[in-house]
C-alpha cells in the first residue's frame, strides 16, 4: 500500500514517498522516511517487504560508501543502479530474495540528473518519471498528461502535488503525507512534506448546527 | 524477430517494458550488440533479459580475449545454449534470437533458442515473444528469399508492427537493425503506442 514517485527535471530529480509505515491493517508510524541516502548525490527510495527494504537499502548504501573510500570518488548514478540491479538479480534465485521495489535518483557531472526504476525481480529501466505501488495506476496517466522535459523545480513540485491529490481522491488507502527530497548538483535537499490540498466542505445554507445543552 | 536476406540480416524488437497490464517504459532495450555484425535479441522476463545479456557479454568478452578473434554466430549459438542449459532446473525466462554475419565469410545467420537452450537454425526467419504465432503468420507472408537490405527492412518492419498490433501486451515502440557487410543501420519505427 506504499507509493513512491520520482520525477526527473532539467538538472535535478524530485523524489517523494508516502510516509506511512504500516503492518497489515495498522498504520504504525505516520512520518516514516522511505528514502535512503546512498552518497552525496544519490538517493534511493525503497518500498516493499518490511525488513527487506531497510536491510537491502543499508547494504547498498554501505557498499557505495566503500567504493568511495577505496577509489576516492563516487560511483555514477548508472553504475550505482547497475550494482544494485546485479545484487537484486543475484539474490532473486537464492534462498533469501529481497522483495524491494526501488527508485534511484542521482546527479553526476557527466550524465546530469538520472532516475532509475527497479522492481523486486531486478529489472531496471531509466525513466523520466517513475512510480511504484498501487499509486502508479492513478499517477502515471497524470504524469503522461502534464510532464514535460526539462521542468523547473517549481513545475515539478506542482506536478507532484497534482499526483498526490489524485491519489488522495481515488486511492482507497489514506496516504495523506509524502516526504519529498530533491537531488541535484549541490546534493540532497529535504523539502517540506506534501499533503493533499484539502477542500473545505461548504456549509449548506438553511441548516444550523445545534449544541444540545 | 530476425530475418535473412541477400548478404544481410535484420533483427527487430518492440520496446515495451510492462508489468502485466501496466506499461512502465516504452524505451526498453531488448537487442544487444555482441560484435560489429552480431546481435542478440531477448524476449521474456525483463530481469532475465538484462541478466542474460550481461552474463553473455562477459562470456563473449572472455572468449575474444582468449581466442584473439571475434566470435562466430554459430559459436555464439552454442555459448548461449550452454549458458541457458546450465540453469536447466531453474531457468532464465528468456527466448533469444540471434542474427549476424559471419566475420570471415559474411554469410548471413539467424537462429533462436528456447528458455533451456535448445538451438534452432533456420534458413528464413526466427521469432520469439508473446505474439510469436502472429509473427509466424506475418513472416511467412512477407518474407521471400534473397531480399535486399531495403526490401528486408520493409518486410521485417511490417511483420513486427502488424503482429504486435494484434497482441495486447506487445508494441509501444519498435526498433530495427539491418546488418550488412559494411554497415549496420538502426531505425526506430513509428508504431502504435497502445
Amino acid at each position: 500500500m506504499e507509493c513512491l514517485i520520482g520525477i526527473r527535471g532539467k538538472d535535478f530529480v524530485l523524489m517523494a514517498g508516502d510516509s506511512v509505515a504500516g503492518r497489515s491493517v495498522v498504520a504504525m508510524k505516520k512520518d516514516h522516511d522511505k528514502m535512503y541516502q546512498l552518497s552525496n548525490r544519490l538517493l534511493m527510495a525503497a518500498c516493499g517487504e518490511g525488513g527487506d527494504t531497510v536491510q537491502f537499502a543499508e547494504y547498498i548504501a554501505k557498499n557505495i560508501q566503500l567504493y568511495r573510500m577505496r577509489n576516492g570518488y563516487d560511483l555514477s548514478t548508472k553504475a550505482a543502479a547497475s550494482f544494485t540491479r546485479r545484487n537484486l538479480a543475484d539474490y532473486l534465485r537464492s534462498s533469501t530474495p529481497y522483495f524491494v521495489n526501488l527508485l534511484i535518483g542521482g546527479y553526476d557531472d557527466s550524465d546530469g540528473a538520472d532516475l532509475y526504476y527497479m522492481d523486486y525481480l531486478g529489472s531496471m529501466v531509466k525513466l523520466p518519471f517513475g512510480v511504484h505501488g498501487y499509486g502508479s495506476f492513478f499517477v502515471l496517466s497524470v504524469m503522461d498528461r502534464y510532464y514535460k522535459e526539462d521542468m523547473t523545480r517549481d513545475e515539478a513540485l506542482v506536478l507532484l502535488q497534482r499526483c498526490i491529490d489524485e491519489i488522495h481522491e481515488r486511492f482507497i488507502i489514506n496516504l495523506n503525507s509524502f516526504k519529498v527530497k530533491i537531488v541535484d548538483k549541490e546534493g540532497i535537499h529535504v523539502m517540506k512534506d506534501l499533503r493533499p490540498t484539502t477542500k473545505q466542505p461548504e456549509e449548506t445554507p438553511g441548516t444550523q448546527s445545534m449544541d444540545i445543552v | 524477430m530476425a530475418m535473412k536476406g541477400k548478404n544481410c540480416v535484420a533483427i527487430a524488437a518492440d520496446t515495451r517494458f510492462g508489468i502485466q497490464a501496466q506499461t512502465v517504459s516504452t524505451k526498453f532495450q531488448k537487442i544487444f550488440e555482441l560484435g560489429p555484425r552480431l546481435y542478440i535479441g531477448l524476449a521474456g522476463l525483463a530481469t532475465d533479459v538484462q541478466t542474460v545479456s550481461e552474463r553473455l557479454k562477459f562470456r563473449v568478452n572472455l572468449y575474444e580475449l582468449r581466442e584473439n578473434r571475434r566470435v562466430k554466430p554459430k559459436t555464439l549459438l552454442s555459448v548461449v545454449s550452454n549458458l541457458l542449459y546450465e540453469r536447466r532446473f531453474g531457468p532464465y525466462f528468456v527466448e533469444p534470437v540471434i542474427a549476424g554475419l559471419d566475420d570471415v565469410t559474411s554469410e548471413p545467420f539467424v537462429a533462436s533458442l528456447d528458455l533451456i537452450g535448445c538451438p534452432m537454425v533456420t534458413e528464413d526467419f526466427v521469432v520469439s515473444g508473446t505474439c510469436s504465432e502472429q509473427m509466424y503468420g506475418m513472416c511467412e507472408s512477407v518474407w521471400s528469399p534473397d531480399l535486399d537490405p531495403d526490401q528486408l527492412f520493409e518486410a521485417i518492419s511490417q511483420a513486427l508492427l502488424n503482429a504486435a498490433d494484434r497482441d495486447a501486451v506487445s508494441g509501444w515502440g519498435a526498433v530495427v537493425h539491418i546488418i550488412e557487410k559494411d554497415k549496420v543501420t538502426t531505425r526506430t519505427l513509428k508504431a502504435r503506442m497502445d
